[in-house]
């Protein structure tokens, strides 16, 4: 007997990946509560790299890539957890498992509605970094949002693997930062380089390098961990 | 034949750190800049060395894992993994303090520190992942995926560094080491490497025995 329901085909890649994208930023719109939490999280982390160095402007306003990095970077330990719990949620996972959907289209649709959300965050970081820390800003604006499109995607793809990893497993909160963030120091590296650069001016000529290291890490983890996630989440 | 290897390596192997040691600490003479502070070179740079192999045996393992259920190479990867976490832990403690008596820092931006460091930080990750994971078939993947993408980072991590330290100098002691040094440094770096295989054999019949034990476990009963 061949019914219509087994003739069908399994959707294709793109529409799998549109799929999740919309279900994840769907679920992120109608609570808002993930949004809204992590965004002060990292206003929060920033203060405290504030405090912690002293009232000097001047250091301040030298090591501002830093911490707008570090604070983007914590804070997205948050969010990629979050990402994965409502999957683990009431088995949620398991669900979309049974789906016809690649594997592969389940990883870009995470990775991607991850790098928006990282993406919107740094975007958000960025004017109150500038303003705390007396930086005067030298760069363009659309060198600077490529690279902190690519620093959010960066930090999504090795992220968006390892949250499925650490979501499954005990201690998740204490695992997911650990296997991450070694993963992650050369990219923080050439983001916190190429956002110093824009920050402060760039007289050498140095930001090419920079931007070329940070598509060059995305290239390799985009693709690395879209051939391996399917390892990840199969049964 | 594999009760002799059982017998002999770790005979050979210390004989051989012994002999080594004498001749790197009394035998060798002093380095011409560097003092008696360079002779941490003869423990150093054998443990550093050990460790990249531990990894690189660690990497591969985990790949033939991924393509063929290999529980072998699962339990090597996990032997090689711990390993290499411990020997270049011990490799950076001593380039520390090498570092401090020539450098007259512990630490500095060097690609070859920061790519060591990002390994045994990385691989103390996978480590902590397969005590969490109880299951045997996850734990073999999970654990196979994260020493891959560790691998595949280390050239990027070999750039990024590079251009971030800047004109950092290259550690070379090539000219002021002479014949005498160099047999030293070569037979405590073998003595290091049999060491290492008596490690990674016991070390692989524990992980391997674990695994199988796990394996042939019914599965449980669920409760009514």
């Amino acid at each position: 007997m061949t019914s219509s329901f087994a003739e069908r085909r399994p959707a294709s890649l793109v529409a799998g990946v549109r799929a999740v994208i919309n279900k994840d930023l769907l679920l992120e719109w109608r609570s808002r509560a993930r949004v809204n939490a992590t965004i002060f999280f990292a206003f929060l982390t920033l203060l405290l790299f504030l405090f912690a160095v002293g009232p000097d402007t001047h250091i301040m306003a030298q090591s501002a890539a830093g911490y707008l990095w570090l604070a983007v970077l914590l804070s997205s330990v948050l969010s990629l957890g979050e990402s994965f719990r409502m999957e683990a949620e009431n088995a949620a996972l398991e669900g979309l498992r049974l789906l016809p959907v690649d594997p592969k289209a389940m990883f870009l649709g995470k990775a991607i509605a991850n790098t928006l959300f990282l993406f919107l965050l740094a975007v958000i970081l960025v004017p109150v970094t500038v303003a705390m820390c007396g930086v005067e800003v030298q760069g363009s604006l659309m060198h600077g949002v490529a690279i902190l499109f690519l620093g959010a995607a960066a930090i999504s793809a090795p992220g968006t693997l390892y949250a499925a990893i650490a979501s499954q497993v005990r201690a998740r909160d204490v695992l997911l930062p650990l296997l991450l963030f070694p993963v992650l120091i050369p990219a923080i590296i050439g983001a916190v380089k190429a956002t110093k650069l824009l920050f402060a001016g760039d007289p050498m000529g140095d930001l090419g390098r920079w931007t070329a290291l940070l598509i060059f890490f995305n290239a390799t983890y985009w693709l690395l961990c879209l051939l391996l996630f399917g390892r990840v989440v199969e049964e | 034949m594999k009760r002799a290897i059982d017998f002999g390596l770790p005979l050979l192997a210390i004989a051989g750190i012994v002999v080594g040691e004498i001749m790197g600490l009394w035998i060798a003479p002093a380095e011409r800049h560097m003092g008696d502070v360079y002779r941490i070179i003869y423990v150093h740079v054998p443990a550093a060395w050990v460790a990249l192999l531990s990894f690189l045996i660690a990497a591969a393992a985990s790949f033939t894992f991924l393509f063929k259920t290999s529980w072998a190479a699962d339990a090597l990867a996990e032997a090689a993994g711990e390993l290499g976490v411990l020997f270049g832990t011990v490799a950076y403690i001593l380039g520390a303090i090498w570092g401090k008596g020539t450098w007259g820092v512990w630490w500095t931006p060097d690609p070859k520190l920061t790519a060591m460091a990002i390994l045994v930080f990385g691989f103390a990750g996978y480590i902590a992942l397969r005590n969490l994971t109880e299951e045997p078939e996850r734990r073999a993947a999970w654990s196979a995926v994260v020493a891959i993408i560790l691998a595949a980072g280390i050239p990027i991590v070999w750039f990024a560094v590079r251009w971030w330290g800047g004109l950092h100098q290259n550690q070379s002691t090539r000219d002021s080491m002479n014949a005498f040094m160099g047999a030293t440094l070569g037979i405590n770096v073998l003595a290091f490497t049999l060491l290492f295989v008596w490690f990674l054999r016991m070390r692989y019949r524990v992980a391997k025995a674990k695994i199988d034990e796990e394996l042939s476990e019914p599965p449980e009963q669920e409760l009514a």
